[in-house]
């Protein structure tokens, strides 16, 4: 059914209107980080401003901007791999595999998954200064991985179970081993879950600040905790900060653009069927 | 099939181990704490067992009692507004058009960006000398408002960043939920003679209630675990009028230094999202649709 111009020129300039709401947040990160001292306190509706790198210039030399930056990638990335291998394997094992103690696994993992973060910290401070975990980024990325499991698997989980078996054991009776069929014929199809769970893993230990806050010191800070020192109670250095946030915003924004319709089935996974 | 032992442990062996180690065993911790008197800064050795009276002390501080209600008014606020805004906006918005990948592309975006990049986002907005929404209302002959130093209005702040930053994930639940009504039974009620607001209201909704009601949940729950972007924008101020639950406790237990009281308000906290959760599974099982 054709639907009237009118109406259809509605339905645009509402779209248009809501993905500038949802944009505008956003591009006062980017402005307000590009933006000289003396605009930053005046002047909000000044959008034609000469741009200036003088924030980035200033957290690069400054701050030690690159120490928090490879830390926050070190943790990322590192935590991403782990929780990918390590979920995979378990959405593998709960979905094709029939043992006792199966249904208290699976649920105890689907409860951890929405622990709250703040409860988290005050035990998991005791117990990394017991560990000597505490102030490592190893010790960040044991707890990165361990939060984003319950979500990854449950996420591999639905994928697995659309992975028809017949498909393995035909693989296996044309003579491949189990680890042959597990990267041949297995991985492959799991290729769009694994592309959605790396990056909900990635975004998660990328973003984190109040745990990273409380577990790392000068040292292993990841770029989240060093943007919050910004905020004092004498005021908020903002081209600084924004700059910051700026550094922080990238990696996310470059993952949805490009991997938005995975991302998208992630979020919807589990409650919307098809 | 019965898998053996050494297959099953190669498999969920590793997931288990770390998710005992680093998520169940420091939740656990977390109710073994409650019943200690610890401070920061000193060995655990030299913690005190007091049995409940970490549990009294929270019960009979009052800002204990309204952060429960900052918090509970804060979720009630957002999840009605979001689910409301969502739904409305998905059903104005769900008929098919011509780059509407891009648009979802936007509209995901408020949620990927880092809470404490929101926080700051917002922040700066909500200033009262140089804030972007001070100066869009002053165009409109509205005289500028401290947004951030008045209770109501700090309060008012940290629900529209909220807001916006979790109307969207409801408008794409509710867009892929309507996209697969089965288009003969809206053909259905239109060749008997339904309004449009008829086949919304009855045949639409109803087919859609279960994904609305797992959508609900999420939205109850992640309510209540929200901290980061209200960490950057108010700080749980002026006064304690945004100070949720979350940051309460990370207050007690960082600033304060009391450990034992914080994990003992973080079991509240706890409880009131197991129970959650709980019902969560209740309304969709995972398991249930594939064993």
């Amino acid at each position: 059914m054709k639907r009237p111009l009118p109406l259809v020129l509605l339905h645009y300039a509402m779209l248009v209107l809501l993905a500038l709401l949802c944009l505008a947040p956003i591009a006062v990160i980017f402005a307000t980080s590009l933006r000289q001292q003396v605009q930053i306190f005046g002047e909000p509706l000044n959008f034609l401003f000469v741009p200036t790198l003088e924030n980035y210039r200033a957290v690069l030399q400054e701050d030690k901007l690159e120490l928090y930056l490879g830390n926050s990638l070190f943790v990322g990335i590192v935590a991403t791999l782990i929780t990918l291998v390590v979920g995979c394997m378990a959405a593998y094992g709960l979905a094709r595999l029939r043992f006792p103690g199966r249904k208290t696994i699976a649920y105890t993992t689907l409860l951890l998954r929405t622990v709250p973060l703040a409860v988290l910290a005050i035990p998991v401070f005791a117990i990394w200064n017991q560990w000597g975990l505490i102030n490592s980024l190893w010790g960040l990325v044991l707890l990165y991985v361990a939060v984003n499991l319950p979500f990854t698997i449950w996420l591999l989980y639905g994928f697995v179970l659309q992975v028809p078996a017949e498909l393995e054991e035909a693989a296996a009776i044309d003579g491949c081993g189990p680890l042959r069929v597990f990267v041949l014929v297995f991985l492959p199809l799991m290729a769009p879950g694994l592309a959605a769970a790396a990056i909900f893993t990635f975004r998660i230990a990328w973003n984190e600040f109040i745990l990273a806050l409380v577990l790392t010191d000068r040292h292993t800070r990841t770029l989240p905790v060093a943007a919050s020192l910004f905020i004092t109670d004498m005021g908020v250095d903002w081209g600084k900060v924004m700059a910051m946030g700026s550094l922080i915003a990238i990696p996310p924004l470059i993952f949805t653009f490009v991997a938005a319709r995975q991302i998208i089935g992630g979020l919807t996974a589990g409650a919307v069927k098809g | 099939m019965r898998a053996s032992r050494w297959t099953v442990a190669g498999y969920i062996g590793p997931a288990v181990l770390v998710m005992a180690a680093a998520c169940l065993y420091p939740v656990l911790t977390a109710f073994q704490l409650a019943g200690f008197r610890w401070d920061m800064g000193t060995p655990w050795s030299s913690a005190v067992w007091v049995g409940w009276d970490n549990f009294r002390a929270a019960a009979g501080n009052p800002q204990v009692w309204q952060s429960l209600w900052v918090t509970l008014l804060f979720a009630a606020v957002c999840v009605t507004a979001e689910m409301l805004l969502g739904i409305a906006l998905a059903l104005a918005l769900e008929h098919p058009v011509r780059g509407m990948a891009v648009f979802r592309t936007i509209f995901i975006l408020p949620m990927m960006i880092a809470p404490i990049a929101v926080g700051l986002a917002w922040r700066y907005m909500f200033d009262a000398q140089f804030g972007l929404i001070n100066a869009l209302l002053g165009l409109a002959g509205i005289e500028p408002l401290t947004w951030l130093a008045d209770p109501t209005l700090a309060f008012v702040a940290i629900v529209v960043a909220d807001i916006w930053q979790w109307t969207p994930f409801v408008f794409i639940m509710m867009l892929a939920a309507l996209a697969g009504v089965d288009g003969s039974v809206l053909e259905a009620a239109r060749i008997d003679g339904a309004r449009w607001w008829q086949q919304i209201l009855l045949v639409k909704l109803p087919m859609v209630m279960h994904v609305i009601a797992i959508t609900l949940m999420m939205r109850l729950i992640d309510a209540f675990r929200v901290l980061e972007v209200i960490y950057v924008l108010t700080f749980g101020g002026p006064g304690n009028s945004t100070e949720i639950l979350a940051l309460h406790i990370y207050k007690t237990a960082f600033i304060g230094q009391q450990l034992g009281v914080a994990a003992a308000v973080s079991v509240l906290l706890l409880v009131v999202v197991a129970a959650l959760s709980w019902g969560a599974l209740r309304l969709s099982d995972p398991l249930k649709d594939s064993a």
